[in-house]
């Protein structure tokens, strides 16, 4: 990778042309994805041996749990890229995808208690997993805080990066210690290296759902990213053309 | 070098005693909110024996959160922070320094009454050592971490208490499990060292890397 | 030309997306005093504080000795040649005089209590020296910061706004010890709405509403 594009990688005016025309496609793409996750999932997929029907909300759980782990992990490197490099589309994107996995974890939640009634009969257990995506939504809810908090942007950008590179360097102690206080947590249901204990038949749509999530979130921070690059830049040229062209 | 962080030390003990009152009240707020639990809840000695060492704990990271929320403010607000980022010594290790002056006063001093407290939650002398030694490492991680927290909320006037504690209070988590972890196994008269080394390693790892992100947060708060 | 020469290169500040100032250039020798002047709000205290490195600028360099102060080796060698003076004194109510100095030199280069001593007398706060400086006025606290102007250290200063509370005898004795510094081969920035009378040679920047 040469230097020239990844400078030019932060100019908003090349990547607001550039995922322009990405959008299209990647909307296609992750709504096509989902269609066929959902369907494939809630309708052709078999009924769990013990839990029936009801672990059929896993379509919708683990895709959001993984997402709401690796948009983390992606606010920490754009924090990163954002301090190191000073691009400033690092933390446009930084700002933008922190609602978004906050959103998706909040579904995780959710969902993870939605399924709890019936596995365990109860709304909230304190299972490692729901006790550690708790604890990652509070961890969101520090960033969009700070962010909130803090009036000059510049300020306000690398405080947060340097929150989000803290709580990522924190995130596997947590998760450790959480993991280790209840130790009677069931195995992560999915992960990609192992070969996962579902049939195929189960774990190809759970597949095809977590690549639409993907999708998704990628459409989502596309769309959010080019309307605060728009409004960081009302001042440029380019996006003075661009306004007068839609009005 | 050397003389300057002696320099540092001593600055930071004059200022200390000559407002004692930010020494002695998150003491008296450990000591408060550990109160109010036997009053919540009931003073059956076998109930409260079951929680002392939570409650010790949930005190103890309460009180030196809140402690830590003015560590650097008034260094902020007259300048001094200014001179700091300007100097040629490393910042890193200034607010090493003063960090782990913070934690010298505040969590030893939580340290000497928490044996105190113990008892009055009906726990047994022998468990005492282990609720020293961990709440003594602890607090180190605790300081630390929050020091993090009260560098990048330090120019925020009026919200910057509540902001810190929920930036920090995630973070406090594996240390909570830990110590509180520690504490159960002695209780239940089980070795403590694997819990210690733990807590160790957490205190470590804080030493090592948190100075780097207090010192950066300290440079965004002065740059505005 | 001189290796201790400051040139500032094309600066541009923006603060919340205003324009503070930009294409700001100049050179100083040593032996200059800039007075930074313009209204409210042109930018003089960014500025100063973009020089001393406290905050970044939005485009352009500084170099002092032909080595940029934005980054590296050069900002070390910057820092322990400036000496900075802000808005804020540095001055810790709780500790005296003697104490809050002896700090603030440490943090450069320490200095020994005689020193402290003298510099203090020379600012005129003789018997103040062991006093908590919350007993003090504000003009006895910006005597206080400014006795590190009478203490052996960096040969630049900057000052944002040093004649703040001081009373006329006290601005006086400070334009002389600018000139003298400067004679001496020092060189001075700093910001004031004082007209710099006693002081020969100052070179004055404008900023601000000149489009």
């Amino acid at each position: 990778m040469s230097w020239t594009f990844f400078h030019k990688l932060g100019s908003p005016k090349w990547f607001y042309e550039i995922s322009g025309k990405l959008l299209p496609w990647l909307a296609l793409a992750s709504v096509l994805l989902l269609a066929i996750g959902v369907v494939w999932g809630l309708f052709y997929a078999p009924e769990d041996y013990q839990q029936g029907n009801s672990f059929r909300i896993i379509y919708i759980h683990v895709p959001a749990a993984i997402l709401a782990q690796s948009c983390y992990m992606m606010l920490a490197v754009a924090g990163i890229v954002g301090l190191v490099w000073r691009m400033k589309l690092a933390d446009v994107a930084l700002q933008c995808a922190a609602p978004i996995g906050a959103w998706m974890t909040f579904v995780a939640l959710i969902t993870g208690s939605i399924w709890g009634k019936p596995t365990w009969g109860t709304y909230w257990e304190w299972d490692a997993r729901l006790t550690s995506m708790l604890i990652l939504l509070f961890l969101y809810f520090g960033i969009i805080a700070l962010r909130m908090a803090i009036s000059n942007r510049d300020t306000a950008a690398k405080a947060t990066a340097v929150m989000a590179i803290v709580g990522v360097v924190n995130i596997p102690i947590i998760k450790y210690s959480v993991d280790w206080w209840n130790t009677l947590h069931q195995p992560a249901t999915f992960t990609m290296t192992e070969k996962p204990a579902m049939p195929p038949e189960m774990w190809l749509p759970l597949l095809v759902m977590v690549i639409a999530f993907y999708g998704l979130f990628a459409l989502n921070l596309l769309l959010r990213m080019r309307l605060e690059v728009l409004r960081r830049e009302y001042k440029a040229r380019w996006v003075r053309e661009i306004l007068e062209k839609s009005s | 070098m050397r003389q300057m962080i002696w320099l540092l030390l001593k600055r930071e003990w004059q200022l200390t005693w000559r407002r004692p009152g930010d020494l002695l009240n998150p003491l008296i707020f450990f000591a408060m909110v550990i109160t109010l639990f036997p009053l919540a809840v009931g003073p059956e000695p076998q109930l409260l024996q079951r929680m002392a060492s939570g409650i010790i704990w949930v005190a103890a990271l309460l009180a030196t959160l809140l402690s830590l929320d003015g560590l650097f403010r008034s260094d902020f607000e007259d300048g001094s922070l200014e001179q700091w980022v300007l100097s040629p010594h490393p910042l890193t290790l200034l607010v090493l320094v003063k960090v782990l002056h913070h934690w010298l006063m505040c969590g030893l001093l939580l340290v000497l009454l928490a044996p105190v407290l113990g008892l009055m939650l009906a726990l047994p002398w022998s468990v005492m050592p282990t609720l020293c030694l961990t709440l003594l490492l602890g607090t180190a991680v605790l300081s630390l971490l929050g020091a993090i927290g009260a560098a990048l909320t330090v120019g925020l006037k009026g919200s910057g208490s509540m902001l810190l504690a929920l930036l920090i209070l995630p973070l406090y988590i594996p240390v909570l499990i830990l110590g509180t972890g520690a504490m159960d196994a002695a209780l239940q008269g089980l070795p403590v060292l694997g819990y210690l080394l733990w807590l160790g390693c957490l205190a470590l790892l804080a030493l090592s890397l948190a100075p780097l992100a207090i010192a950066a947060g300290l440079r965004i708060g002065v740059s505005e | 030309m001189s290796k201790q020469q400051i040139d500032v290169i094309e600066l541009a500040c923006e603060r919340d997306e205003r324009e503070l100032f930009s294409a700001v250039s100049f050179c100083l020798q040593p032996g200059d005093v800039l007075q930074v002047a313009g209204p409210n709000g042109a930018g003089k205290t960014s500025l100063l504080r973009i020089m001393a490195g406290l905050m970044p600028a939005t485009a352009g360099d500084i170099s002092f000795a032909e080595k940029s102060i934005l980054s590296g080796s050069g900002r070390e060698y910057w820092r322990r040649n400036l000496l900075y003076i802000g808005h804020a004194p540095a001055v810790k109510s709780a500790l005296t005089a003697e104490e809050n100095l002896s700090w603030l030199c440490a943090l450069t280069r320490p200095v020994s209590s005689e020193a402290i001593w003298q510099a203090l007398d020379q600012v005129g706060l003789r018997g103040f020296e062991d006093v908590p400086c919350r007993q003090l006025s504000a003009g006895q606290q910006r005597r206080v910061a400014l006795a590190r102007l009478y203490l052996p250290g960096a040969p630049i200063w900057i000052l944002d706004e040093p004649f703040t509370a001081l009373d006329q005898a006290g601005v006086l004795t400070l334009e002389q010890h600018i000139m003298s510094f400067a004679a001496s081969g020092g060189t001075v920035v700093l910001t004031t709405h004082h007209s710099l009378a006693h002081v020969a040679g100052v070179r004055r920047l404008e900023l601000g509403r000149v489009n």
